[in-house]
Order: structure tokens, then C-alpha cells, then sequence
């Protein structure tokens, strides 16, 4: 391959790289086809091609990005146990392939929005490292000035439209997003990204309606990594089938540990979205840890189960031999590339651990637009500045 | 950080109601048993002793998140005992024509916080359900139980106390429980009352609150209030896990010979108003604290019920010490929440108006 000189990095996560590197990692956009692994499966509509354009470049830069969310969530588990995050935290390891499909088909004017296991979608919104583990240690550093946590991650610069609590309540929200996108001529679309558990939820056909009503440019993705925290799919859901379930509106199921198959969908999707309107995107995934950090995630499925699933569809592993295979890099350089990473998590986090807290004040800001709104001091409420227009 | 190892530090063995208890309950020996525990029993007392009674809701299938439904699945079987998708407004809905075929539907909802789905249903359909059909029809065999209020770390969506907004409808009853031995006679009141209740069950209590609870099928009346600790100075008024703070406050009040006295709410809607009114006739103050935000808080019902009866009595104006007026916030909590010192300034100011 090609061995040229390094260049900055496109996908807005800046990063530099040791000398070392500068030898294999080719700025090669020389295409590279890649297959992906199982075909898709349709719904009302045609099934886009197995074979998925990529290149050189972009199969490197999927293995890093992964292995950087890969990393960063597991880091996130010891600072949890070390109880320097609070609250509750849901990590992603296992489905960092959707958060990079996505992002690779689509342009940070394309809005997403989803539910709370968001870590690794903010970070490939292009958000840092730094606020990353700012906001989950609730320091201000964070990308919501440390209010929000680790459910609660947003950057409007980016269209991440975060980061929600409520299960499902996200969807709507995606659609309106999506009508205002339609409305201001922007060509771009909006992923409302959710779960198999929310996909039970009546807002969502709520939302579905009124976009398939108004053409709206939205893409509804259902990450079904099948348990909705400890229930499984089958129980929860007469129709297991998330794609179909839009009824009169096209879906496609997709397989989620594929990050090709995942681009592939994303692409075809937006193009659906912006032409025809609504279209749900059913990614066949898989979280290894349980639903959140009070989950052990062993006491509904077996641990047979997961590590069958971490050998035989994990992302990771098939970037890896894809990376291999077309002799890009080497066991080794790729290993290093692991340790960079680490280091990088690292230095992450002892930067966000020397961040301050936000200030007492900032418990009574933005609950209003400021100066509209009242603030309480004293337990006898002897101050109390009301200052309504 | 005090104030959190201060929360997570309480044990709650001196609740228990003592000072001219009426129930002769209070005073029987049983088995040491935490919230979560006293809860389990009452369900199982329930469901043995109607055989159309049901419990459901999401997960509570393997005993529940936080294992108030163990061990009912495998005794009474999967189906009375069953788990449901995840939907509230479909499963208070569902829970209210289950009631109104006359069945008791003890529907959960996971936490309090995400009852706002299913608000509709309560507030439109199971409240107001026997009086549309003019008393054809009823789902008083409707109970709903979540999980409410702080924890510690449960930030925006794990921690709120949404009982003002039930508070307002008439057609429903609203049980908040203090400890576990109140927790299971009041629970099992609530099952068996012919009307629909939401019972809040304070979550930080789950594990920390342990009391004696008398092993066989006992109920606790609804709209009573309770005097748990009997004092002349000041009366305070709450609820919940909130109680044990204001208990704490009261101790520290009483060194500085102020004598507090605690009334237990049990019963918000509706509540006993008779109670708090003899109490306030006789201290002539009033303070009442809860966690959910002060402004329209169900303290300022109280305060404006009492502010009526009692206006030629009081030596001072009546005082709320709640949680502030934001979003319940993350790493804020220990200044949102109403800790025993604001309660304990409020007390003073109060007594020295």
C-alpha cells in the first residue's frame, strides 16, 4: 500500500498521531469494496447493494474510532465502580458500530437524536474525550456544563440533539426535528435512534403517523440489541420484527455489528428520507454489558451467550480483519494503535478528574430563560426574586 | 459530600410510632424486615387472600428492581403475576379495565418519574370513571405503586416526587407510607379500598428503613394522620422518608428546648385535616416539608387548609421547607434537598418570629 505522509484526520475527531505511525497509515482514497456480511432484509421497499464502497482511509479510521469508544466505555465502568461517576450509566461496547456506520453516511448538518446509552454517538458527533468524562464525573467541563450526566450529552453545533431519559420520548422530538429540516429546505434528515424495550411505546406510531403524513424527512432506528434492560424481545413484543412494524412505512433490517452494513443503510436511508419521507432502520445488534452499571447483565442471559456473540460478530474484530486482510497495517502497529488509545483515555480522564465542579449558583440557572424566572433562597423563602415579564 | 454520607448513614430503627399510638398494631413484636420486604408481604397477603387480585407491571416478573415482587410469580403463577411491555399509559390502562371488571389490578410503574405517561389515564379515566357512569361502573379495584423521591444519586429522572399532581384530582387517593411496618398496613388498605389509590413508596427506604412488622394480615386506615412524636412549641407536618429528617431535626431542636410535634400525613389525598388542626390549635405554629419542589408542593395546600382553620391561632405564618425550584439536579443535590439544618433554621426562626 501506498505509504504517505500523515494527514489530519477528517472525521472531526482531531487527534495526532507519533511518528511512528506515519508509515503505514495510508491517506489513500483509493476505493476498497467491502462486502458486508449477511444481506439485507426489506420492507416496501428494495434492499440497497451488498457491497459498500469505503476506502483505506476510512477502514483505519473505523477501527480507531472503535476502539476509542470500545475503550473509553470500559474506562467509564472502573470510574463508575470507583464511584467517580454517579447516578446511572449505560454504556455502548458492542454497538459502536452503528454509532460509526452512521456517522460515515451522513453530515454534521443530518441531525441525530437519541436515548440515553449515548457516550459513544456524542463522540462521533465529534465531541472530546475531555467532555466526555467531564460531563460523566458532572464537572463543568463537561458538554453540559456537568448538569446533566451521563444520560444527558449534547452538541448542537454537531445536531446531536442528546442524551434522553424518558424511554421513547425521544422519537417525537426526532420528528419534529425533522419537520423543521423539511420546512427551512436544509436537505438534511434526522435519526431518531431507540431501543427494542421503547419500541413498545405509543408515542413512537404516534410520531410515525404524523411523519408518514407529512413526508418528513425521518429516519427511525431501532438499536435492538434484544433486551429491553432484563426482558427479552420475545416477551415484550408480539412482533419482534422492529423494520416491519412502521406497517404502511418502509423498513429495513440491518445487520448492527457490521459497521459497512450499517454505512450501507444510513446511506440508502438518507436518500429514501429526503426523497420519499419516513423509513425505520432495524440494526441487529448487541450490548455486552447490562443495561446500565446497577445491571450485572448475567441474570437474563447466559454468559455463553455473550461471549459468543463477542467471538463471533464483534465490530472490533471484523474491522480488524478486514484492516488484515488488505495489509493496511500489522498485528503489531494495530496493537500499538490500542495502546495510543489508551493513553489517550487515560489522559482524558486525569484531565476531566482536575476539573472543578460547577458552581453552587448554577443549581438556579437556565431552569428559565434568564431574568424571567424565580430563584428561592432560605428555607423561609425570605429571599425570593421574582422577576416575570 | 457530608450531607450524602449524613443520608446514607440513617437508620430508621426509632420511627417506629410510639408516643399514644391508636394502633394496636404498632406496638406487636414481628420480624425485622426492611421496605422492600414489608412490601413483598403485603403483596403476598393480597393476592392470597382475593383470588382475583393481579400484579404487573414491567420486570416484576423476577421479583422487580427492586425485588418488591419477589417470589409472587412462582406462588401464584404467571398469570396473575406478569410482566408487561414497555408501556405505562397502556398498563394503568389496562389496569383500569381490569378494575372495572371488578378485579384488583396492582399495577407498578418502575419509578415515579416515568408515571407521567399513564397521567392521563389516571387523571381521566380511573379518577373519574364512577362518577361519569353515575355508579355503574368503578375501578376502585385499582392500586398503583412507584417508587418516588431522592436517592442520592438518582439525578433528574430517578428522584422526583410527583405527589402534588395527584393530589388535585379528585376521584383517586394518594398513600405515601414512612416505614416499612406503616408501608405494608397501609399498602394492603390501599388493595382493598374501594377506590383507586397511587401509593408512592419512598425509594431510599428500600433497604435503609428496618422495623419490626407483625407477621400476619393486618391494614392501617387511610386519611389518618399519625402524631408521632407529641411536642407544644412547633407542629410539623410530612411525609414519607422525608419524616426521618424532620425527626432528626426535632432531636436537635429539642437541646435547644424547642418541643417539636411530628405528624405523619400517611394519607395526602385526602387528608386528615382534623388532626393537623388540633395540633396547630395547640403549638400555634406550623412548618411542613416535603422534597418535591416548594411551589405548588402539596405543603401549600396544607399551609392555605390550615391558614383558614386556624388564623386566630397562629404566633407565626406558616413555613414550607421543600426542595427548590428547579429540575431535581445531579451533582446539586445535597442543596435542592430539604436537609435537617434548613429545617432546623426554619424551626427557630419560626418559635422567635
Amino acid at each position: 500500500m501506498a505509504l504517505s505522509r500523515l494527514s489530519s484526520r477528517s472525521n472531526g475527531i482531531a487527534r495526532p498521531f507519533s511518528a511512528a505511525f506515519n508509515r503505514f497509515i495510508s491517506t489513500d482514497t483509493t476505493p476498497i469494496t467491502i462486502e458486508t456480511s449477511l444481506p439485507f432484509t426489506a420492507h416496501l421497499c428494495d434492499p440497497p447493494s451488498r457491497s459498500v464502497e469505503s476506502s483505506s482511509q476510512e477502514l483505519l479510521d473505523f477501527f480507531r474510532t472503535m476502539a476509542l469508544m470500545r475503550r473509553m466505555e470500559i474506562a467509564a465502568d472502573s470510574l463508575y465502580k470507583a464511584k467517580l461517576i454517579r447516578g446511572f450509566c449505560h454504556l455502548y461496547d458492542g454497538q459502536e458500530a452503528v454509532a460509526i456506520g452512521m456517522e460515515a453516511a451522513i453530515t454534521k448538518k443530518d441531525a441525530i437524536i437519541t436515548a440515553y446509552r449515548d457516550h459513544c454517538i456524542f463522540l462521533g458527533r465529534g465531541g472530546s474525550l475531555h467532555e466526555v468524562f467531564s460531563e460523566l464525573m458532572g464537572r463543568q467541563a463537561g458538554c453540559s456544563k456537568g448538569k446533566g450526566g451521563s444520560m444527558h450529552f449534547y452538541k448542537k453545533d454537531s445536531s446531536f440533539y442528546g442524551g434522553h431519559g424518558i424511554v421513547g420520548a425521544q422519537v417525537p422530538l426526532g420528528c419534529g426535528i425533522a419537520f423543521a429540516q423539511k420546512y427551512n429546505k436544509e436537505e438534511a434528515v434526522t435519526f431518531a435512534l431507540y431501543g427494542d424495550g421503547a419500541a413498545n411505546q405509543g408515542q413512537l406510531f404516534e410520531a410515525l403517523n404524523i411523519s408518514a403524513l407529512w413526508d418528513l424527512p425521518a429516519i427511525l432506528v431501532c438499536e435492538n440489541n434484544h433486551y429491553g434492560m432484563g426482558t427479552a424481545e420475545w416477551r415484550a413484543a408480539k412482533s419482534p420484527s422492529y423494520y416491519k412494524r412502521g406497517d404502511y412505512v418502509p423498513g429495513l433490517k440491518v445487520d448492527g455489528m457490521d459497521a459497512f452494513a450499517v454505512k450501507q443503510a444510513c446511506k440508502f436511508a438518507k436518500d429514501h428520507a429526503l426523497e420519499k419521507g419516513p423509513i425505520i432502520l432495524e440494526m441487529d445488534t448487541y450490548r455486552y454489558h447490562g443495561h446500565s452499571m446497577s445491571d450485572p447483565g448475567s441474570t437474563y442471559r447466559t454468559r455463553d451467550e455473550i461471549s459468543g456473540v463477542r467471538q463471533e460478530r464483534d465490530p472490533i474484530e471484523r474491522i480488524k480483519k478486514l484492516v488484515l486482510s488488505h495489509d493496511l497495517a500489522t498485528e503489531k502497529e494495530l496493537k500499538d494503535m490500542e495502546k495510543e488509545i489508551r493513553k489517550e483515555v487515560d489522559d482524558a480522564i486525569a484531565k476531566a478528574k482536575d476539573c472543578p465542579m460547577p458552581e453552587p449558583s448554577e443549581l438556579f440557572t437556565n431552569v428559565y430563560v434568564k431574568g424571567f424566572g424565580t430563584e428561592s433562597f432560605g428555607p423561609d423563602r425570605k429571599e425570593v426574586k421574582a422577576a416575570l415579564p | 459530600m457530608a450531607a450524602l454520607l449524613g443520608r446514607s448513614c440513617r437508620k430508621l430503627g426509632f420511627l417506629s410510632s410510639g408516643h399514644g399510638a391508636r394502633r394496636s398494631v404498632s406496638t406487636e413484636t414481628g420480624k425485622s424486615l426492611n421496605l422492600y420486604s414489608a412490601i413483598n408481604q403485603a403483596l403476598h397477603i393480597a393476592l392470597d387472600s382475593d383470588p382475583r387480585s393481579y400484579v404487573f407491571g414491567e420486570d416484576v416478573g423476577f421479583g422487580g428492581v427492586f425485588r418488591c415482587t419477589t417470589g409472587l410469580a412462582e406462588r401464584f403463577g404467571k398469570n396473575r403475576v406478569f410482566n408487561t411491555p414497555l408501556c405505562e399509559q397502556g398498563i394503568v390502562g389496562f389496569g383500569i379495565g381490569l378494575a372495572a371488571m371488578g378485579n384488583r389490578a396492582i399495577v407498578e410503574i418502575q419509578f415515579a418519574d416515568y408515571i407521567y405517561p399513564a397521567f392521563d389515564q389516571i387523571v381521566n379515566e380511573a379518577a373519574k370513571f364512577r362518577y361519569r357512569s353515575g355508579n355503574q361502573f368503578n375501578c376502585g379495584g385499582l392500586t398503583i405503586r412507584a417508587p418516588y423521591g431522592a436517592v442520592g444519586h438518582g439525578g433528574h429522572y430517578h428522584s422526583q416526587s410527583p405527589e402534588a399532581f395527584f393530589c388535585h384530582v379528585p376521584g383517586i387517593k394518594v398513600v405515601i407510607p414512612r416505614s416499612p411496618r406503616e408501608a405494608k398496613g397501609l399498602l394492603l388498605s390501599c388493595i382493598r379500598d374501594p377506590n383507586p389509590v397511587v401509593f408512592f413508596e419512598p425509594k431510599w427506604l428500600y433497604r435503609q428503613a428496618v422495623e419490626e412488622v407483625p407477621e400476619h394480615d393486618y391494614m392501617i386506615p387511610l386519611s389518618e394522620a399519625e402524631v408521632i412524636r407529641e411536642g407544644n412549641d412547633i407542629t410539623l407536618v410530612g411525609w414519607g422518608a422525608q419524616l426521618t429528617i424532620m425527626e432528626q431535626a426535632c432531636l436537635e431542636a429539642e437541646k435547644e428546648g424547642i418541643s417539636c410535634e411530628l405528624i405523619d400525613l400517611k394519607t395526602l389525598l385526602p387528608w386528615d385535616k382534623e388532626t393537623v388542626e388540633a395540633s396547630v390549635k395547640k403549638t400555634g405554629r406550623l412548618l411542613i416539608s416535603h422534597e418535591a419542589p416548594i411551589t405548588g408542593g402539596f405543603g401549600a395546600e396544607i399551609s392555605a387548609t390550615i391558614l383558614e382553620r386556624c388564623f386566630l391561632k397562629l404566633e407565626a405564618p406558616v413555613t414550607r421547607v421543600c426542595g427548590l425550584d428547579t429540575p431535581f439536579p445531579l451533582v446539586f443535590e445535597p442543596f435542592y434537598m430539604p436537609t435537617k439544618n434548613k429545617i432546623l433554621d426554619a424551626i427557630k426562626t419560626t418559635v422567635n418570629y
